[in-house]
């Protein structure tokens, strides 16, 4: 991907267009993210009942692809909801992806991903 | 005697006709006349007045929205605030349509509460997440959609007649 793609993935975006996490319909956490970054980070964060909730009405796809207009891991997130996962171990693969695609578009061009 | 009020002084016989238009706004001043024992003309020099002082606000109908066909979600929706933007967030949710009534609290956390109108619960959904969630100092909200209504009313007058012996 080029630079100029990524860093308008990894751009921040207004208050307005961030993700906010709910637990259920009209239960809003506290917590909200505004750049992939601060999404990796909640993704961790959170009660994992909002991860929960907003992976299977397809919440994060559809603001990953939206707002952050990075189609590749709205790709990727929609993938999850297919293994069926709850509690701890979808926390830990959502963060697994997210996260890896977070190092990758920050890492420098051309260096070895692990 | 009269009760004081913020707007005005009302006497019981006010007040028995605040509470006869509460029950029935559409009914005449002289059945209220008759009610309270005075005459047509006086309740409406003091309807009048009520109105001028602003205690009358307004006179409306309560529609039963399921009898109607409208089918609408309602909910109370609790949000926790910084104390600093409490007031700014209420007034902004009070411009919402979606709003039907919105009051703050001081008890345990300064919140405010409302009470929320929606066609679906995707649609309150939205409008908490995308209208509600990221406004300035909003910390939380807790939502409770509506399962059963057991009362409704504003007729607040009784206690007051009762508290001038009448």
């Amino acid at each position: 991907m080029s630079l100029e793609g990524s860093s308008k993935i990894l751009r921040a975006v207004p208050r307005e267009k961030a993700f906010y996490f709910f637990t259920s319909i009209g239960n809003y956490t506290g917590a909200s993210a505004a750049s992939l970054k601060e999404f990796v980070e909640k993704v961790n964060e959170v009660n994992v009942k909002s991860l929960e909730f907003h992976l299977y009405r397809a919440d994060f796809e559809k603001w990953i692809a939206q707002v952050l207009e990075d189609a590749w891991l709205a790709g990727e997130v929609r993938r999850l909801q297919k293994f069926g996962l709850m509690g701890e171990p979808l926390r830990n693969q959502l963060y697994l992806t997210v996260s890896r695609r977070f190092k990758r578009l920050t890492s420098p061009p051309g260096a070895i991903q692990f | 005697m009269r009760h004081k009020g913020p707007a005005s002084f009302l006497d019981a016989k006010d007040l028995e006709i605040l509470r006869a238009l509460q029950e029935d706004s559409r009914q005449t001043y002289t059945a209220i006349g008759k009610r309270v024992g005075i005459a047509h003309s006086t309740v409406y020099d003091r309807v009048r007045r009520m109105e001028r002082q602003k205690v009358i606000r307004n006179y409306t109908a309560l529609v039963d929205l399921e009898r109607a066909g409208l089918k609408k979600i309602m909910a109370i929706m609790t949000v926790y605030t910084d104390p600093k933007e409490t007031e700014r967030v209420a007034s902004k949710l009070a411009q919402s349509p979606e709003v039907l009534e919105v009051y703050t609290s001081l008890s345990d956390e300064l919140l405010i509460m409302a009470k929320v109108v929606a066609s679906s619960q995707e649609g309150l959904h939205a409008f908490v997440a995308n209208s509600v969630a990221p406004m300035d100092g909003v910390l939380r909200i807790r939502t409770s959609i509506i399962t059963r209504k057991v009362k409704e009313t504003s007729v607040l007058i009784d206690d007051y007649l009762e508290g001038l012996h009448l």
